[in-house]
């Protein structure tokens, strides 16, 4: 066991875990943060995507030992920014969920694609979304209200 | 017994929540008999708004406060599929209140009250259309009794609008919240007698609601089974045997108990039913991931058992030499198809083949549980709380009245929380340490322990006479079972398109020893079925040398037929409509302009239709197959009829298109290989899960008839694997006669 001081939120949070613990198991069960969720374990399906100093991780693996001083965002803090304001208000107004699971992953993915990209083209969705997937498959809503977030025009999105 | 940790606003709910419904329950079984148990006897709601003085329970669905709040139970589980939404917009509609006064409640496994609560087969809708809307119905008219009593005039000179009594001749009204306490007094209605609104007059049904957890959902809001917290709980992993069957010979438990922040490991002796308790060694843990980093170190001796022998390659062998025999079983004859194929003037012959599936749900198999003098209680992420309860019952020894079930949102079903395996684990090893317990599956667990889509071949022969007329079909399906009984899910209805249709049809099958568990995934047999079905129709379509919607309108025919269902001959609603169809494949040609388009080379477009879960879908889908083989999805075009309502439009939209993309998704590269007994893939990265770069523009189009509305969670599914396997055919000349599509084959130059 070791003592990490880490920042969550704008929180400094001290915990007393494994090295190895990866972020996500010290976000839901030791600061019972339980927003980011659990998919694979191995960054493939991307629900457990965090910030950490504003870039998207994948924080199943992202051991405790290595998250030092940056700063841990998470989707319960990610509507303080305001580009995660507007994901999330797109996110309501699209009403993208299915089962919503994957849903906090997503919008992290997404407030950290804004952040840089203000105006996404459909390619630069695709590279920024691709590793996050839905297994309900609302990626037409997703795209959508990525879109909407970012204040362009969604009336054609399903245009050939 | 620990508080319930989740509601729809992700609050703590309360102990005297908890406990007002155990009063409920036994009301119920003093005097229901009611449709649904829906109302209670007056006795006993009259008790009822006792321990909580400021709200009315108008029934078992229905709570008015005074402010004129109502809480509607959701009684089904909430998959993804929008029944907490949905199902509580039926009551409100009839009870007359503004949505934005409806609080949604989730409700708990209550059989007495709220009947069946289960997710599957798409039946939300056709089961409770009506009587949902009745409870409703049934509740305004108790509130207008009471302002008529009230106010001394006849029931018949008030009306309801946005939760108000108005009696307009002398101009009095009142709000809902001022009626209910006396509402809840006065006599029950019939149910059955009660008058519902004409369908211009309603309000909220067919008006786009968005879903009520989504506010919690895109704030990470606790809402999932896995979120689940009770005082004092431990976690738990949970390592079974890789071959389906095998038992636990010896484990090392004492190694693991000595390793850090792991409090118990123990074998656990299960039995043979694999929805049930099976053989596995528990390692519960102060943490979860104390629990599943110890799982390195276990070391298990297992029998493996005779499943150890069996692979998807020896299946595929034997369903091919029994391809060439005929079948053990005859499933129907019509005519004569032997002597039509040897009359016909142009016979096709094919052989179709599909893998076994997993469900995948994101949120991995989990359940808390708890079990304390001889009672248990459980936090389960289930589409079936009732069986499972059933089983938690049996694995402990204990009765089902003294399972609690709490149905927690699941993240994702598509049939896998059918099964109950999970909450019988959890109830065990909580059982075992005597204290609460999560048990968590890792993606290894969930992908190699599930009950798979069976893996299906069909054998198919279909002749043309002279003027390309499609006279005889006969398939004979190989799939798996034992002696007279079929697996689970792997079953051929003898109705099968182009059954009732085609002059001359013979369906048989034969089977395959198996001993991995199969289950309902997302429309079972219906996504096996449409996809070798459907592509053999468009095999045919083109050796007759017609375009293959117009094949398939004319195998319709155009006068309206109804084809009862083989296996529910006595159903209308199961019935096969040709012309409800006939409607939507036409309206998918309109829209989706066939037959016109220019497209450039290595671009086809294919249409399918499938009826199933008694809505009727047509799908025409666009791809483009790259020199290398590579698909890639341009547009999907969907026509649906689900009758005579879409309830609610937003979400009706999201579930035809995620269900066309799911199978979509599983077309394009999902299979589940079985090598000496056991699941060869592990995570995501054997089995690729459909990504947002894959993923076409769907256009949905509702066409609305005149029939009861119908579900939607999984009959645009079925259609949509034909339809991309016939556009990748129109692309390259290419068939797709196997699962999942496998683009080394599609090269072109």
């Amino acid at each position: 066991m070791t003592t990490y001081r880490i920042s969550v939120n704008g929180a400094t949070r001290t915990v007393d875990v494994d090295e190895d613990m990866p972020l996500l198991w010290v976000l839901r069960d030791v600061l019972d943060l339980k927003g980011s969720k659990f998919g694979c374990g191995a960054g493939l399906c991307g629900a457990c995507t965090v910030h950490l100093d504003g870039e998207p991780v994948r924080s199943c693996s992202t051991p405790i030992s290595s998250v030092g001083t940056a700063a841990v965002t998470t989707i319960e803090g990610i509507g303080a920014t305001p580009v995660g304001k507007r994901v999330q208000a797109a996110w309501l107004d699209v009403d993208v969920p299915q089962c919503g699971y994957c849903q906090a992953g997503q919008i992290m993915s997404a407030a950290a694609l804004l952040a840089k990209t203000p105006r996404p083209a459909d390619k630069d969705i695709d590279e920024a979304m691709a590793g996050n997937v839905c297994r309900c498959c609302t990626y037409p809503r997703i795209r959508t209200a990525i879109k909407k977030a970012a204040g362009q025009n969604t009336a054609n999105a399903g245009a050939l | 017994m620990a508080t319930a940790p989740i509601q729809s606003d992700g609050a703590p709910a309360t102990r005297g929540i908890r406990s007002r419904r155990a009063f409920l329950r036994a009301s119920a079984i003093a005097g229901g008999g009611l449709l649904l148990h829906a109302v209670l006897p007056a006795a006993a709601r009259a008790a009822l708004t006792a321990p909580s003085a400021d709200t009315a329970t108008l029934n078992a669905f229905v709570r008015i406060a005074p402010d004129g709040i109502v809480t509607i139970i959701a009684k089904n589980p909430e998959i993804g599929q929008g029944v907490k939404t949905m199902l509580p917009m039926l009551i409100a509609e009839e009870l007359d209140v503004d949505w934005d006064h409806v609080r949604i409640e989730q409700a708990m496994l209550d059989a007495a009250h709220y009947g069946a609560q289960v997710a599957g087969g798409s039946m939300a809708t056709p089961l409770n259309w009506d009587p949902l809307r009745r409870v409703g119905a049934a509740g305004r008219q108790m509130l207008i009794a009471a302002a008529a009593e009230t106010w001394g005039v006849p029931d018949s000179e008030c009306r309801t609008a946005g939760g108000t009594v108005y009696h307009d001749p002398s101009g009095q009204s009142a709000g809902y919240g001022a009626l209910a306490a006396k509402a809840a007094r006065l006599p029950v209605p019939d149910l059955k007698s009660v008058t519902l609104k004409d369908i211009s007059d309603f309000k909220i049904i067919g008006r786009s609601i968005r879903g009520v957890d989504t506010p919690a959902i895109v704030t990470g809001q606790p809402l999932f089974g896995i979120d689940v917290t009770v005082p004092g709980m431990l976690y738990a992993v949970f390592q079974k045997c890789p071959v389906f069957g095998g038992k636990v010979v010896r484990a090392n438990t004492d190694a693991i108990k000595s390793l850090p922040g792991v409090r118990d490991a123990f074998v656990v002796k299960g039995g043979d039913a694999a929805n049930g308790l099976v053989d596995g060694v528990a390692i519960v843990a102060e943490s979860w991931w104390a629990a599943e980093k110890a799982r390195r170190k276990l070391e298990v001796a297992w029998d493996e058992g005779p499943g150890a022998t069996q692979s998807s390659a020896g299946f595929a062998a034997g369903a091919a030499a029994l391809g060439r025999e005929a079948p053990a079983k005859s499933l129907r004859r019509d005519g004569d198809a032997k002597m039509a194929l040897a009359n016909a003037a142009h016979v096709v012959e094919a052989a179709y083949s599909y893998p076994f599936l997993p469900h995948l749900t994101l949120e991995p198999q989990n359940c808390t549980a708890e079990v304390r003098d001889g009672k248990a209680e459980l936090w389960a992420p289930t589409q079936n709380p009732g069986p499972g309860a059933r089983i938690v019952a049996a694995t402990l020894g204990i009765t089902e009245s003294d399972v609690t079930v709490h149905m927690t949102r699941c993240g994702g079903g598509f049939g896998r929380r059918l099964s109950s395996d999970f909450m019988a684990e959890a109830a065990s090893i909580a059982k075992t340490v005597g204290a609460p317990v999560k048990l968590l599956w890792n993606r290894q667990d969930d992908m190699r322990h599930d009950f798979y889509r069976p893996a299906g071949f069909h054998f198919f022969k279909g002749g043309l006479d002279a003027g390309g007329k499609l006279v005889a079909f006969t398939d004979h399906f190989v799939t798996f079972g034992h002696g007279d009984r079929v697996a689970d899910s792997a079953s051929m209805d003898p109705g099968e398109f182009p059954a009732g249709l085609v002059e001359h049809v013979d369906y048989g099958l034969s089977m395959l020893p198996l001993s991995v568990p199969t289950g309902a995934l997302r429309a079972p047999r219906s996504n096996a079925f449409a996809f070798a079905f459907q592509s053999f129709i468009d095999e045919l379509a083109h050796a007759a040398g017609e375009d293959p919607l117009a094949f398939r309108l004319a195998l319709l025919g155009s006068e309206t037929r109804l084809l009862p269902s083989a296996v529910d001959p006595k159903n209308p609603l199961r019935a096969f409509n040709t012309g409800r169809m006939h409607g939507v494949l036409q309206l998918v040609a309109e829209k989706s302009n066939w037959g016109k388009a220019e497209l450039p080379k290595g671009t086809g477009m294919g249409v399918a239709f499938y009826f199933s879960h008694l809505g009727y879908f047509a799908e025409v889908v666009r791809a483009s197959v790259a020199p290398s083989g590579s698909v890639k999805l341009d547009k999907v075009w969907i026509a649906a009829d689900a009758g005579s309502q879409i309830i609610n439009p937003i979400n009706a939209e999201n579930q035809v298109q995620g269900a066309a993309l799911d199978g979509i998704g599983a077309a394009l590269g999902q299979a589940i290989t079985i090598e000496r007994g056991r699941v060869v893939q592990a995570n995501f990265d054997g089995v690729p899960l459909l990504r947002i770069d894959q993923a076409p523009p769907v256009e949905v189009h509702f066409l609305t008839t005149d029939h009861q509305p119908t579900g939607l969670g999984e009959p645009a599914l079925p259609p949509a694997i034909p339809a991309l396997c016939n556009a990748i055919f129109a692309a390259t000349g290419k068939r797709i006669r196997k699962l999942p599509i496998d683009p080394a084959e599609l090269k072109w130059s």
